[in-house]
């Protein structure tokens, strides 16, 4: 199948190894990726904090770049979580736009719901030899309602040690320019949800969004706690031959 | 109604919408006090366990939310017809309906009814549309005391506190608190009193008995007004609220105009919803239904107010309208990450946690709430534990877009979307963030607004490649 990928800003500008192993992965089951270079960001944070009228360019720029390709994956919740349920409610004034908008939405997957309703694949032929732990995202959960397909997934790897994290479903206190405009009860938040990361005995937190991975990991670091975040796309492209 | 025909907002100075600092300040006062977190972490981590275990216990749940979801929203499309329908009902049943556009108006038509029976002294039935417009303040002013009589409500107004929660005002407040507080302000408390649950009960129950006795005159809201019946409805858990609704001679009912349902078999479907949603029980332990006046039975003149202050306003609003249809059952405050730290205080307003950050704004107008819109990490939570299925965070991002912008964040906003639409801009300010490093080691003590985050958290190093430059050079 030929997919395109919507990398996400923060994937390709910070964490480009989430991305990177979105193609290997997709391209070791067989598939083939392609990367539209005019993409940038979704708009999500704009969206988020008030600025409809900045990200109606960027939701614009989404749909124009997207919309010649038949499958769409991110690996992200939150930014598959904006293009399905917030694209076209910015797009509203343009009726045009708004139809296309939703229609580019319904071809767009996070990577768990790629894998399994798509491509119908749980056991990608992974090995990851550490004790991880999972952080269901609030928009993965909440908003794409992926329910246990990471975990279905993360099941299937080999030498993977799966723990379960305790109060897992609590938001990590992230949530975009929440953070900083209430970074105090962010942090409190934050602070909870590291603690029951400590509490499993994980080496590894793992997530399906590069965001909240890279709160929850600015924390365990800033506290040299040694557990690293990695996310699940990097889980799920490990093989053998690279770890 | 203004010289623009736009509904009015809830009137400044009046009623506890507004709070008297922004949230992110007031949140990290409440944050501070440990005390309060682990009174509310016990507490909400209680009822949340308690109501997950009862609605599991329903196969029809979702469809029950879908009904109450529905039966709000044909409410709200008829509300004109249906409140002339309840007027018409209520009259008929020998009650004397009265329209309030606002908290001022509100307060002068119940303060009038009080003085006209010429009694000095009222009992209350926990009510949030009264906490809502400050009636305790205006009654105290023209000379009247106002005795609450929820145990909750009691023990905040002895301390004169503020409620922190819809159903559990005094949440913050663990049982050594509350022992001071009676100790305090409770007329004829034995000083012997010790702050186990029972004899803390004990001592109210003895005091409000006294009282309900004594008084002939009570106040109320309603949780439930049914249009082509007339029927008001309360429901809570002590009997208190009945001992007020049935003992005196005069009875004022306070009531938001949201409250309506249209008939009497809709009432069925909110009755299961409440009590599951609220305090984890599967049936309310008291509620109370009447209509108007019985001779020889119960209060023997009834008055009803009916109050708009600011949900018109709302109504007009497409989006944020369904904040209307909340039965404040405070399943959303119960399930808040936000809530649960910051407690409800945080929110300067009576309505807190996540309903409240729509609510509030809605009926003040977003400029005198500048900062609940924002009061959340949009964890989606409250939605999913919503009865009657209120979209509050897509009512937050609403509000959001309304809400002042800070001028530089705006033109940082504004500058961060013109260079993410030019990816050729986009990829070179991409690589450039790789040499800046003025954020210093792993992004510590960076400068505001952005030291909230360094603060705690460690930025990730910027990767030695970006993704769509290891594109191009595979």
């Amino acid at each position: 199948m030929r997919i395109a990928l919507f990398a996400t800003c923060l994937a390709d500008t910070m964490f480009p190894a989430a991305a990177k192993a979105t193609v290997l992965l997709l391209e070791r089951l067989g598939h083939e990726v392609v990367f539209p270079p005019e993409q940038t960001c979704c708009g999500q944070m704009h969206i988020n904090t008030g600025y409809q009228k900045d990200a109606l360019a960027l939701v614009r720029r989404h749909v124009r770049t997207f919309e010649p390709y038949d499958v769409v994956v991110a690996p992200s919740g939150s930014c598959v979580g904006s293009v399905r349920h917030q694209h076209a409610m910015v797009a509203a004034g343009d009726r045009g736009l708004a139809a296309r908008a939703t229609s580019v939405a319904s071809r767009t997957y996070e990577l768990s719901e790629l894998l399994i309703d798509v491509l119908g694949v749980e056991d990608v032929g992974a090995y990851f030899p550490h004790r991880v732990t999972y952080h269901p995202t609030c928009h993965s959960l909440r908003v794409l309602r992926v329910g246990d397909k990471p975990l279905r997934l993360l099941r299937h790897v080999r030498g993977l040690d799966l723990v379960e994290l305790p109060a897992a479903e609590q938001c990590c206190g992230f949530g975009g320019t929440f953070s900083v405009k209430n970074a105090d009860t962010s942090t409190a938040m934050l602070a909870d949800k590291m603690r029951h990361v400590l509490d499993t005995g994980a080496d590894v937190c793992t997530a399906g969004d590069a965001s909240c991975l890279m709160h929850i990991g600015g924390g365990l670091s800033r506290l040299r706690t040694g557990v690293r975040t990695v996310h699940l796309a990097e889980i799920l492209a490990s093989t053998e031959a690279s770890s | 109604m203004t010289f623009l025909g736009m509904p009015a907002r809830a009137p400044r100075g009046v009623g506890h919408l507004r709070g008297d600092q922004p949230f992110p300040v007031a949140a990290r006062e409440a944050l501070a006090n440990s005390q309060l977190r682990r009174n509310l972490q016990h507490a909400t981590t209680t009822i949340r366990g308690k109501s997950g275990r009862v609605i599991a216990e329903l196969p029809d749940w979702q469809e029950l939310r879908a009904a109450g979801s529905a039966l709000k929203a044909y409410t709200m499309a008829h509300l004109p017809e249906l409140l002339e329908q309840l007027e018409e009902n209520v009259t008929a049943a020998g009650g004397v309906v009265h329209w309030a556009a606002d908290a001022n108006e509100a307060n002068r038509i119940v303060t009038d009814l009080v003085r006209q029976t010429g009694e000095r002294r009222v009992i209350k039935v926990k009510s949030m549309a009264t906490q809502e417009i400050g009636l305790n303040e205006a009654l105290e002013a023209a000379g009247i005391t106002p005795v609450e009589t929820d145990l909750a409500e009691l023990i905040v107004q002895l301390g004169d506190d503020k409620p922190s929660h819809i159903l559990v005002p005094a949440i913050h407040r663990n049982r050594s608190e509350i022992r001071e507080i009676f100790l305090n302000a409770m007329p004829g408390v034995d000083p012997g009193l010790t702050d186990e649950p029972p004899e803390l009960a004990g001592a109210a129950r003895k005091y409000l008995r006294e009282t309900f006795l004594h008084t002939r005159v009570a106040i109320s809201g309603a949780n439930f007004a049914i249009a082509d019946t007339g029927t008001l409805a309360v429901v809570e858990s002590e009997g208190n609220g009945r001992m007020c609704l049935t003992l005196p001679d005069t009875l004022i009912t306070v009531m938001g105009i949201e409250k309506l349902v249209p008939t009497w078999p809709d009432l069925e479907v909110f009755l299961q919803l409440l009590p599951r949603a609220s305090t984890g029980e599967r049936m309310n332990p008291y509620t109370s239904m009447w209509r108007g006046v019985t001779p020889g039975d119960g209060p023997q003149s009834f008055h009803l107010v009916l109050l708009d202050n600011g949900r018109s306003a709302v109504l007009a609003d497409e989006v944020g309208r369904q904040a209307l249809h909340c039965i404040r059952c405070s399943a959303c405050l119960n399930v808040c990450p936000v809530y649960e730290r910051t407690g409800g205080h945080a929110y300067g307003s009576v309505y807190p946690g996540p309903i409240g950050a729509v609510l509030s704004p809605q009926l003040t107008g977003v400029a005198d709430n500048p900062t609940l819109p924002f009061a959340s990490s949009l964890c989606g939570a409250c939605f999913d534990a919503c009865p009657v299925k209120i979209d509050i965070p897509s009512i937050l991002v609403h509000l959001r877009n309304q809400a002042p912008h800070p001028r530089s964040e705006a033109a940082a906003m504004a500058a961060a979307a013109y260079m993410m639409d030019r990816p050729k801009l986009y990829a070179r300010a991409q690589r450039a963030a790789k040499f800046a490093r003025i954020a210093g080691r792993k992004g510590r003590g960076l400068p505001p607004p952005l030291n909230g985050w360094s603060a705690s958290r460690d930025l990730p190093d910027p990767p030695e490649q970006t993704f769509r430059d290891w594109w191009r050079s595979r």
